[in-house]
């Protein structure tokens, strides 16, 4: 290396680009913020991107769209229209199903329809929504104290139980029927929690293993109680329960808008779980365990206290949305009643980063695809196994913000912590 | 004692090693700026320098493990890269970590030949056991290394564990080899063994860089000294340069090794532990039957290699590992049995030898760190809320008096460096009335300026009358900080010393040897 | 020398606990043993239980009054606790354990078969088919999870691979197709996996949770879009034929078992061994297991610790493929939505009940085919235990042995940690 090359490699490298917010216009600012990638641009494009894969998926198993492909080169615009239009029918339906629809709008303004049917999409969001909130939340809280609860379904399926048994087994005045009813799957689903709280704490045995064996306990246990004698309906062979008394039923706007007071609920409990975490002795505990154990325990704090009393509250909100889905929607016990809202309250969660009214938000972008999903199926034919699978693509490109920012071409932020990367092992 | 080779064994080319402008950095820090090092074929050169300079890295890249960002490496005069340790044990080069690089659950056989198999062929290679053992023996019979095939790694003394990577090493037909803090955990007696390995390997003509803060070790054992310091080479010199001449290369500044302490005016007795036993993780007696007092105003200090027990005794003391027997009182308790929460209540302070595993968390704020054990105690809050107002104010308060680092006390802990951490931990644990303070190798990876606030704090901690432990496994930190000194040795307290007692006598009980069994021999 | 010695030291002995795990092993195998003997032996009518060694009523039995039996094996149980309570040496403890068990299993079956008859052949033929795709799933997960990735996602793998089975088994008509793409059909599961886990760092939990729901809806999809509307192109894919080895196939009871059955079952077992072997005996096992242990340590002497991983968990994603075949082209004739129904999961826990080595898995999927078989034929002679219990029983089985009251479960202790150069 000669003297000259020496000099060189000991001056600074030249500063980089880096000219103050005060010095850009609002418009080079606002592009810089897009192509930094902070956490609201990789959600928007995550969710962008598995709409395009979903749309592949649908021209795929579009069986006359697949044949115009077969002479594409002849005639590319059979093709492409013939896609173009399947993809946008069945996204359309999607926005409607679970926003609006336009048509119901302008009905409703020169009075050929009814108010109800504006509204009957957003009701149907937040009727989905609502039991993913506790779920998602349920997760979320356990995340946070370094817990994955993976049994939000089973915690779910034993609230709804509960909550089912206490709505028509308990001849009670209204308002108190319905708050026992809440109570009691609050109860049921904390139970549920409380098991592989206290194992991981006793024993150590890792929560993942045993939330999901408890799962498929729950849903068994679900099957086999339905039909016993004093739970299964008398009128009916099939397997499905007594009717919740109208008593302890979640009201609602009643006819087509089907939105209960689960939602206000759920809002309510989100505030109380952020307050709980930041706010509440408790939630220091679970910060600092789901943070460095080893320090929180060298610092007086009973981890495994923390541990089995997280576990217990993580399922008492997993059973809550049990109990809202079977007192607010279903009315009775059903092998499918509590349907996958645990499994998707794990991907509400992640989604939500697992903060309390991020949780919220990302319920609602799922109870919004699940009701644009309905009416995708019944109006445009396409399976609502897509929402299941757009909701896992989305997840998965949130989880893995490198892989958005590669096809992206995104800069890393420096700012944004961008996914849940607690990478752990059994 | 050992046996050595008479001559150089046939095939063993001198490897000559030139280092220039070698430069790595890691976002903004540049742990090595520029640094040339050149090792003569068959010299034992060492890298000194103190905890963080940059002798780890530097060898790393050497190494193959990481890439330069400027420099070039030159190998017997050609340019080589490395981009994986395979490239730099193909040129010659070996290298035996600071942190063992062994499988504990894999036998000596094993560990040696992974990476190395000897197989019998097929798609998967059918191991073949007797060859690698044979290689095994073979290799350690060749330099003097006595070492069990057949043993599992994880039963093994430490001493024999540092053996098995050397065979390793050794087995890959190195021609250079890179020992990284080697001595950090062995007893002076094992030391002693390590250095008479490294000449005779030098003898046989390899050549040897040892990487080390220790300065007796270096002048015993070193044909050439390079000094490292901030990344950035200070000097070479040769072994007869005076100790303070090296340790001020090391640092920079005269460094003072004396603590600023008056006389103690020890009082009542606040610490009684009385046969305390204690198990290690694996289930092994870690303390065998220890009997120690501390008095209100004296610090006594416990002197000892690393894993002899002391780890496991303050453990013990705090409740985070329970005892199979023996009492500890504090005044007329006994916290035998009391959850750590009580005993930090009780009026004891702790800072963990372990800073970044189980001080702070490094997530949380240096306020939110500031009340990680009294946050449900008022005025930071109760069993139920916290109080955010008196948190931030006590935090302001605690930074400045502290002389804490940081841009705000809401920024992260892990923005702040190891010395500020550690200010951290001292500022929460003195700020409470305290009658015991119990403080594990307290300035272990701390900067110079910083280790002098702690260890003034700690004396200052003294004076107002508080009974004070501390644990180091630096001798000087002892000597300096101690009224009294109990040397710990195979988990028992050999015996209890004055800090005037000559350095050889501490070095021999360290190493075991009592009064008694020293004058048996005679 | 100015030292203050120590005074000698009296030797102070810690007590041993007198309820350790070996002696709460004990007691639970006694009350066990008490329910059994008490409870079964109680109830149980004193008729024959007839036990066939054949595939039906007829034929050899071995026979046992049902209520005799009943009591004799819960006795059996009892001795079993009670000599862990009296105390053995530890390598006995393992032993003594599985007699409990087998004691309690035997008095549970004398019970319920009183009167009536199990055959035996059909038992254990059936035992081994059912724990099949928890073998081949348990195997593969033990690649992965020895090698230090987490797999979550056998479900997701199971699902692609019983779907493709049968698409493309149908589209070709061939069977042996279909087996074929049903192991790619879990190689694309687990390429997403091992790219997710490894390349990008994802919690490798989370990951295989979202596969496996994202491998739900895919496969829920493509039936609805192909399969439901047109089943006889897309969902009728030919059986995979059984094979006869004349002679072996004689042996009484086993040879039915062993050597009248399908491919897949030769597969599954030919491969347990040679995971066996292969880990334990070849360079390419040493390897795996140090990059699960001690990543680190591979890596600095030069082994490729990702690209290892990435072989062995797309080499598992072919396994568990195969495992997913099962459903479609062995057990049933076609596909339909979501019918693994946990079945991934049941393969999990076989791999943690057997403690990540190949023939625990093996012995463990066993042990969980049989609970299942056993589950069909107490409901086929209407026995009154609810056969969502027995369903229940690997879950449960599962919780106890991670709960560290068979013994400590150690992972490899890199499982899960993505390996970053530091």
């Amino acid at each position: 290396m000669t003297t000259d090359d020496a000099v060189k490699a000991t001056e600074a490298p030249p500063p980089p680009d880096r000219r103050t917010t005060e010095s850009r216009s609002f418009l080079r600012h606002f592009l810089y913020l897009i192509w930094s990638a902070n956490t609201v641009v990789v959600t928007v494009l995550s969710v962008v991107l598995a709409m395009i894969i979903g749309a592949i998926l649908i021209i795929v198993s579009d069986a006359d769209v697949l044949a115009t492909f077969a002479y594409f080169t002849a005639r590319p615009s059979d093709a492409l229209t013939g896609s173009w239009d399947v993809v946008s029918a069945a996204y359309a339906d999607l926005f409607k199903g679970s926003i609006a629809d336009p048509e119901a709008v302008t009905a409703w303004l020169n009075g050929t329809g009814t108010w109800q049917a504006v509204f009957t999409p957003i009701s149907e969001t937040l009727t989905y929504a609502a039991p993913l909130v506790f779920t998602g939340l349920s997760v979320a809280l356990a995340f946070r104290g370094g817990l994955f609860n993976i049994g939000g379904q089973g915690q779910a399926v034993i609230g709804c139980i509960t909550a089912a048994v206490a709505g028509f087994a308990l001849p009670l005045p209204v308002v108190i029927h319905v708050l026992v009813a809440l109570l009691a799957g609050l109860v049921g689903g904390a139970l549920w929690g409380f098991i592989p709280g206290i194992l991981k704490a006793r024993t150590g045995a890792h929560e993942v293993i045993t939330t999901i064996m408890l799962n498929y306990t729950a849903g068994l246990f679900l099957t086999w109680l339905i039909l016993q004698n004093g739970v299964q309906d008398p009128n009916r062979t099939d397997a499905i329960s007594k009717t919740v008394d109208s008593s302890a039923q979640l009201a609602s706007f009643g006819g087509a808008l089907r939105v209960n007071l689960g939602i206000v609920l759920a809002v309510l409990v989100t505030a109380a779980i952020a307050w709980l975490l930041s706010r509440s002795a408790f939630g220091f505990e679970v910060r600092a365990v789901g943070a460095n154990p080893a320090a929180a325990k060298t610092a007086g704090i009973s981890v495994a206290k923390t541990y089995t009393l997280l576990m217990v509250v993580a399922g008492a909100l997993a059973g809550l949305g049990g109990a809202t889905q079977v007192l607010g929607t279903a009315h009775a016990l059903t092998p499918a009643v509590a349907g996958n809202i645990g499994f998707d309250g794990l991907l509400v969660a992640l989604l939500g980063r697992n903060r309390p009214w991020g949780t919220l938000l990302a319920a609602i972008l799922f109870g919004a695809l699940r009701a644009g999903g309905n009416r995708m199926q019944s109006f445009s034919g396409i399976s609502l196994e897509l929402v299941t699978v757009l909701q896992a693509l989305i997840v998965i490109f949130i989880a893995a913000p490198a892989l958005v920012k590669t096809i992206f071409h995104l800069r890393a932020a420096r700012a944004a912590r961008l996914g849940a990367s607690m990478a752990k092992g059994w | 004692m050992l046996k050595l080779p008479g001559d150089c064994a046939e095939g063993e080319i001198p490897l000559r090693l030139e280092l220039r402008g070698i430069t790595k950095r890691f976002g903004d820090l540049v742990a090595n700026d520029h640094i040339d090092l050149t090792v003569e074929p068959g010299e034992v050169h060492a890298l000194l320098g103190e905890n963080g300079a940059g002798k780890s890295t530097l060898m790393n890249q050497l190494y193959g493990l990481l890439q330069p960002d400027e420099g070039t490496i030159l190998v017997d005069g050609e340019t080589r890269i490395f981009r994986s340790p395979r490239d730099a044990i193909a040129a010659g080069i070996g290298m035996v970590h600071q942190h063992f690089m062994l499988v504990p659950v894999f036998t000596v056989a094993e560990n040696i030949a992974l990476g190395a198999e000897e197989t019998r062929g097929g798609p998967l290679g059918w191991l073949d056991r007797r060859r690698n053992r044979r290689d095994v023996l073979e290799t350690s019979q060749r330099y003097g290394l006595p070492v069990d095939p057949d043993a599992l790694v994880e039963n093994l003394p430490v001493g024999a564990q540092q053996r098995v990577e050397i065979v390793k090493a050794l087995t890959r037909e190195v021609d250079l080899l890179i020992l990284d803090e080697p001595t950090a955990v062995l007893t002076p007696q094992e030391t002693e063994e390590l250095l008479t390995v490294m000449r005779a390997l030098s003898d046989t003509g390899k050549s040897i860089v040892f990487i080390t803060h220790k300065l007796k070790e270096v002048k015993a054992v070193a044909d050439r000294i390079t000094v490292i310091r901030r990344g950035r080479t200070v000097g070479t010199a040769s072994p007869d340069t005076p100790e303070h001449e090296l340790a001020a290369l090391m640092v920079g500044r005269d460094v003072s090794l004396e603590v600023d302490k008056g006389p103690a005016d020890p009082g009542r007795q606040v610490l009684k532990i009385s046969g305390l036993i204690v198990d290690d993780d694996r289930g092994v007696r870690a303390v065998d039957g220890v009997n120690l007092v501390v008095r209100a105003g004296e610090v006594l200090g416990i002197a000892g290699v690393q894993g002899n027990g002391q780890t496991e005794l303050v453990e013990a003391v705090m409740g985070l590992r329970p005892a199979r027997a023996g009492t500890i009182h504090l005044d007329n308790e006994n916290l035998v049995g009391m959850s750590t929460k009580r005993i930090l209540r009780s009026g004891v302070g702790y800072i963990p030898e372990d800073r970044s595993l189980d001080g702070v968390v490094r997530e949380f704020s240096v306020a939110e760190n500031l009340v990680l054990d009294t946050y449900d105690r008022p005025p930071y809050g109760n069993a139920f809320r916290l109080n955010p107002g008196a948190i931030a104010s006590s935090a302001r308060d605690r930074v400045e008096q502290f002389d804490i680092r940081t841009s705000s006390p809401d920024s992260a802990v892990s923005t702040l460096s190891g010395g500020n951490q550690q200010k951290v931990v001292v500022a929460r644990e003195m700020s409470r009335p305290l009658r015991l303070f119990i403080a594990a190798q307290p300035t272990r990876g701390v900067d110079v300026g910083s280790i002098e606030f702690i260890h003034s704090r700690i004396v200052q901690e003294r004076d107002v009358g508080t009974a004070v432990l501390v644990v180091s496994s630096e001798l000087d930190e002892v000597v300096g900080l101690a009224d009294r000194i109990a040397v710990m040795y195979r988990g028992r307290i050999l015996a209890i010393v004055s800090p005037d007692t000559p350095r050889e006598e501490i070095g021999l009980l360290m190493a075991g040897i009592t009064a008694r069994e020293e004058e048996s021999e005679q | 020398m100015a030292t203050a010695t120590v005074e000698d030291l009296t030797e102070v002995t810690a007590p041993n606990r007198f309820w350790d795990r070996r002696r709460r092993l004990g007691a639970a195998l006694v009350l066990l043993g008490l329910v059994a003997a008490a409870v079964f032996g109680a109830v149980a009518a004193s008729e024959t239980a007839r036990f066939t060694l054949s595939e039906n009523a007829e034929g050899a039995a071995l026979s046992i009054n049902g209520q005799f039996g009943a009591i004799l094996f819960g006795i059996v149980t009892i001795a079993a606790g009670v000599t862990l309570l009296a105390g053995v040496a530890r390598k006995w403890q393992t032993t003594l354990l599985g007699i409990g068990i087998v004691g309690f299993v035997l008095s549970f079956l004398c019970w319920q078969v009183a009167g009536k008859f199990l055959p035996l052949v059909d038992t254990a033929s059936g035992t081994l088919e059912l724990a099949l795709p928890l073998i081949l799933g348990a195997l593969a997960g033990v690649l992965g999870e020895r090698s230090g990735v987490v797999n979550v996602a056998i479900e997701g793998q199971f699902l692609m691979g019983a779907f493709f089975g049968a698409l493309i088994g149908t589209m070709a008509t061939s069977v042996w197709t279909g087996l074929i793409s049903a192991a790619i059909g879990g190689l694309l599961i687990a390429a997403m996996l091992a790219v997710l886990a490894i390349r990008f760092l994802v919690d490798q939990v989370v990951v295989g949770i979202v596969l496996n729901l994202f491998a739900l809806g895919v496969t829920g999809f493509l039936y609805e879009r192909l399969m439901q509307p047109d089943a006889q192109t897309y969902n009728t894919p030919p059986q995979m034929p059984s094979w006869r080895i004349p002679g072996l196939a004689d042996v009484p009871v086993i040879g039915p078992v062993l050597f009248d059955t399908n491919l897949l079952v030769w597969l599954a077992l030919i491969l347990v061994v040679a995971v066996h072997f292969g880990l334990s005996r070849t360079r390419w096992g040493l390897r795996t297991r140090a990059v699960g242990e001690h990543p680190t340590a591979a890596d600095t002497v030069g082994i490729r610790v990702r690209g290892l991983r990435y072989l062995n968990v797309l080499v598992g994603g072919l396994i568990a493929g195969a495992g997913g075949a099962y459903f479609t082209l062995v057990a049933t004739g076609s596909f339909t939505k979501n019918m693994t129904s946990g079945a991934g999961f049941i393969a999990l826990a076989a791999l943690i009940f057997g403690r990540w080595t190949p023939f625990g898995a093996f012995g463990a999927a066993l042990f969980f085919g049989f609970a299942q078989k056993l589950a069909t034929y107490l409901s086929a002679v209407g026995s009154p235990v609810p056969s969502q219990f027995l369903n229940m029983l690997p879950y449960l089985a599962t919780i106890i042995a991670v709960a560290g009251l068979v013994g400590r479960v150690r992972a490899p202790a890199a499982d899960g940690q993505p390996y970053i150069k530091s």
